[in-house]
C-alpha cells in the first residue's frame, strides 16, 4: 500500500520565530525535512538535530594524499630516475634533500585538501551548473526562512498549529509526495 | 552566536532589513551603468588593448624588446610579477585570516578582495608566463614525462617553488571565491525577472537552495579554506621573496627577506582594496555597509603592515652594516645614494612616512585623506619591488658589469596593460556579481546594526 504525505511550507518573516517553530516541532515529534533561510542561522542544526558534516575529515584525508602524491613525486625525480649535482646538495637519498622539496610539499598539500573538499562538497549538495534551484520557495534567498516538511494526516494538522502560533507569516499546502514503503 | 557590545560601533549603519540588504546588493547588476562606468571601461579597455599589443610584440619579436640587459635581467618584469601578487594577498588575508579571527567587518569588503586577488594573481602571471623569454616552452616548468630522458624541473629552485605556489594560490582562491559567491548568486538569480538573465545565474548558481545541510556544509567548507588559504599567503610570498634570498647577491641575501615581503604585500594590498572600495561605496551608495569603521580597521592594517615593512628596512640597513661584508654594505649605500637614490627616497617617504600618518585618528577616519595615502602606498611599493631589483643588479660584484638601466615602450605598455586589464575585469565583475557577500551581512543585522543596537540600548533603561 502506497501512502501520500502532505508537503508543507511554513514560511517566517524572520528566523527568531523560525527556531522557535523548530523546537516546538521537534519537541512534538514531528520530522523537519529541510529549513530554507537566506543566511546560515547559529544554532539552527542543532535545533532541527542535523548530524556533523565529515567534510573537514574529507579534506584531511585529501591533504595527507598531496603530501604523499608530493614526496613520491620528487622522489621519484629527483633521487631516483635522474638526481643531479645543483650545487653540491646531497641528493642520493631522500631524508637528506628534504628541505628544499618543503615549499612543494606543503602547496601540494593545500591544493589537494582544498580542491577535493570542494569537489566532495558540489558533489555532495549536489551543487552542478544547470541543476534547478533546490529551494521550493524563491523568496528564502531573499528574506524569508522556510520550514519543509513531508507529513501524514495527522501530523499535518499538528505541524499547522504550531507553524501558526510560533509566528509562521504563510502556512503553504504544496501538493502530495508518495510515500515510500520501508521494510 | 556572535554577541558584541551595544556600545561598540555598528558595522551596519543604516536601518536595513533583510530584503533591503538583497535591494542594494542586486541594484547594480539590474541597473543599467551610468557614464561614469562607461567612461572608465573604456579607458581601461584601451590600455588592456594596448598592452595586448605589447605582448603580441613581444612574443612575436622577441624578449630584446624589453629594457632588460645582461647585467639587469630581471627589471619591470619581476618588479610588477611580485606587485601584482602582493596585491593579491589582501584579498586572501580579509577573506580567511580574518574570519578564523571572526572579525565581521570583513564580510562587507571580502567578495571585493577576493575579487581584486583573482584579478590581481592574473596579471601577476603575465609577467611570470612571458619573462622566461621563450614562454612556448613554459609547459617544461611541469612535471611532464618527456623525450629528453625525461628531463624533470629542479624542484630545488624557488623559481619552481614559485610556479607550484601561485598556481595554488591562484586556484584555492578562486574556489574559496566562488563557493561563498554561489549564495549570493542564487539571491540574484531569484529576484531577476529577464528570462536570459535568470539563465545565467541559475546556472552560475549551481542549483543552490539554502537548506540547512547545506549552509552547515558551507560554513564547514569556508572555515577549512580559511585555515588553508592563511598557511597559504603566509607560504607563496615567502616563496616569491627565497626567489632573491636563496640567492648569493648582495641586498638579496638576507633572512629578512620572507616576513619583510609578506607584510609589504599586506600593506599594498589594503591598500589596494581602500582605493577600489572607496570607490564602489560612492558609486554603488553602499555607504550603510562599507562605512567609515571599515576604512578605519583597514587603515590600522596598514599602519601595523607599514610598521613592520619599515622595521624591515631598518633591518636590513642595520645587518648590512653590522655584518662587516663590504659587498652587502655597498649595495645599501648604492641604494640610497647611487644612480637610481630617487626610486629610494620615493619608496621611503611613500612606504615608511605616509602610513604613519594613520597615527592620527583624524587622518585615519578621513576618506579623502585614505584615498590618497592608499594610493601613494600602492606607488611607494612599487618602487621598493624596482629598489630591490634594478639598482642592486645594476652593481653586482664585477665593477665591469656594472651598467644601467632603461625600460623600453614595451616594459611600460604592458604594465599600463595590466593595470587596464585588471580594472576592466573589477568594472565587469561590479556590474554583474553581487559585490557585497550579502547572505554573510544578513547573518549579522541582528548583532551589529545600528538599528539594533539602539533598540538593546533602549530595552536596558
Amino acid at each position: 500500500m502506497s501512502a501520500t504525505k502532505k508537503i508543507i511550507h511554513g514560511i517566517y518573516d524572520d528566523e527568531v520565530p523560525l527556531m522557535e517553530g523548530c523546537k516546538k516541532l521537534r519537541a512534538a515529534g514531528i520530522r523537519i525535512a529541510d529549513v530554507f533561510t537566506p543566511f546560515p542561522v547559529h544554532g539552527l542544526d542543532q535545533t532541527i538535530g542535523l548530524e556533523r558534516t565529515r567534510i573537514a575529515i574529507c579534506a584531511f584525508i585529501y591533504g595527507i594524499t598531496g603530501t604523499a602524491l608530493a614526496t613520491l613525486m620528487m622522489w621519484y625525480m629527483m633521487v631516483h630516475d635522474w638526481p643531479n649535482d645543483i650545487g653540491g646538495k646531497p641528493n642520493w637519498n631522500y631524508y637528506t634533500a628534504i628541505p628544499a622539496f618543503i615549499p612543494i610539499t606543503f602547496e601540494s598539500t593545500v591544493f589537494c585538501a582544498a580542491h577535493g573538499m570542494a569537489l566532495t562538497y558540489f558533489l555532495r549538495c549536489w551543487l552542478i551548473p544547470g541543476t534547478a534551484p533546490k529551494n521550493p520557495d524563491p523568496r528564502t534567498t531573499d528574506d524569508k526562512f522556510m520550514i519543509y516538511l513531508e507529513l501524514n494526516e495527522e501530523q499535518s494538522t499538528k505541524a499547522d498549529s504550531i507553524l501558526k502560533e510560533t509566528g509562521a507569516s504563510e502556512v503553504n499546502y504544496k501538493g502530495t509526495v508518495a510515500v515510500k514503503d520501508h521494510h | 552566536m556572535h554577541a558584541e557590545s551595544d556600545i561598540r560601533i555598528p558595522l551596519i549603519i543604516e536601518n536595513k532589513s533583510y530584503r533591503q540588504i538583497s535591494d542594494d546588493i542586486i541594484r547594480p547588476i539590474e541597473g543599467k551603468a551610468n557614464k561614469w562606468w562607461y567612461a572608465m571601461f573604456t579607458l581601461s579597455a584601451l590600455a588592456f588593448l594596448w598592452g595586448i599589443g605589447c605582448l603580441a610584440y613581444t612574443i612575436g619579436t622577441g624578449i630584446g624588446v624589453w629594457g632588460s640587459n645582461n647585467g639587469v635581467d630581471w627589471a619591470w618584469d619581476i618588479t610588477n610579477f611580485v606587485w601584482w601578487i602582493g596585491i593579491g594577498h589582501a584579498g586572501t588575508l580579509i577573506s580567511a585570516v580574518l574570519l578564523l579571527f571572526r572579525q565581521k567587518w570583513r564580510m562587507a569588503i571580502n567578495r571585493s578582495a577576493e575579487a581584486m586577488t583573482i584579478f590581481a594573481v592574473m596579471c601577476a602571471a603575465i609577467f611570470v608566463t612571458l619573462h622566461t623569454g621563450r614562454p612556448w616552452l613554459d609547459y617544461m616548468l611541469f612535471p611532464l614525462p618527456n623525450q629528453f630522458g625525461s628531463l624533470w624541473p629542479n624542484f630545488n629552485s624557488p623559481l619552481l617553488w614559485d610556479v607550484f605556489a601561485v598556481s595554488t594560490y591562484f586556484t584555492v582562491s578562486l574556489v574559496f571565491w566562488y563557493i561563498g559567491l554561489i549564495p549570493d548568486f542564487a539571491m540574484v538569480r531569484d529576484r531577476i525577472i529577464a528570462p536570459k538573465v535568470k539563465k545565467i545565474y541559475t546556472i552560475l548558481s549551481f542549483g543552490w537552495g539554502g537548506g540547512a545541510k547545506h549552509w552547515q556544509r558551507f560554513e564547514e567548507v569556508s572555515l577549512v579554506l580559511a585555515g588553508l588559504s592563511t598557511p597559504l599567503v603566509f607560504s607563496v610570498h615567502s616563496i616569491v621573496s627565497f626567489d632573491f634570498a636563496t640567492s648569493i647577491v648582495p641586498g638579496w641575501h638576507t633572512t629578512i627577506f620572507p616576513p619583510y615581503f609578506v607584510s609589504g604585500a599586506v600593506f599594498s594590498g589594503f591598500a589596494m582594496v581602500l582605493t577600489l572600495m572607496l570607490i564602489v561605496r560612492k558609486v554603488f551608495s553602499l555607504e550603510a555597509y562599507l562605512t567609515v569603521k571599515h576604512v578605519e580597521y583597514m587603515n590600522i592594517v596598514i599602519i601595523v603592515t607599514g610598521s613592520i615593512v619599515g622595521v624591515a628596512y631598518l633591518t636590513e640597513l642595520f645587518i648590512s652594516w653590522y655584518s662587516g661584508v663590504e659587498f652587502e654594505q655597498y649595495a645599501f649605500i648604492n641604494r640610497a645614494t647611487g644612480p637610481y637614490w630617487w626610486a629610494y627616497a620615493a619608496m621611503m617617504t611613500c612606504n615608511v612616512v605616509t602610513p604613519q600618518l594613520f597615527w592620527f585618528k583624524k587622518i585615519r577616519t578621513s576618506l579623502i585623506a585614505t584615498f590618497i595615502i592608499s594610493i601613494f602606498v600602492n606607488i611607494g611599493m612599487w618602487f621598493e619591488r624596482f629598489v630591490i631589483i634594478v639598482p642592486t643588479l645594476c652593481r653586482t660584484f664585477l665593477p665591469s658589469t656594472w651598467n644601467m638601466y632603461h625600460p623600453s615602450f614595451v616594459d611600460i605598455g604592458i604594465f599600463v596593460g595590466t593595470i587596464g586589464m585588471f580594472f576592466t575585469f573589477f568594472l565587469l565583475y561590479a556590474r554583474t556579481f553581487p559585490v557585497i557577500a550579502q547572505a554573510e551581512l544578513k547573518s549579522i543585522v541582528k548583532s551589529s546594526s545600528r538599528e539594533h543596537k539602539e533598540k538593546a540600548k533602549h530595552a536596558h533603561h
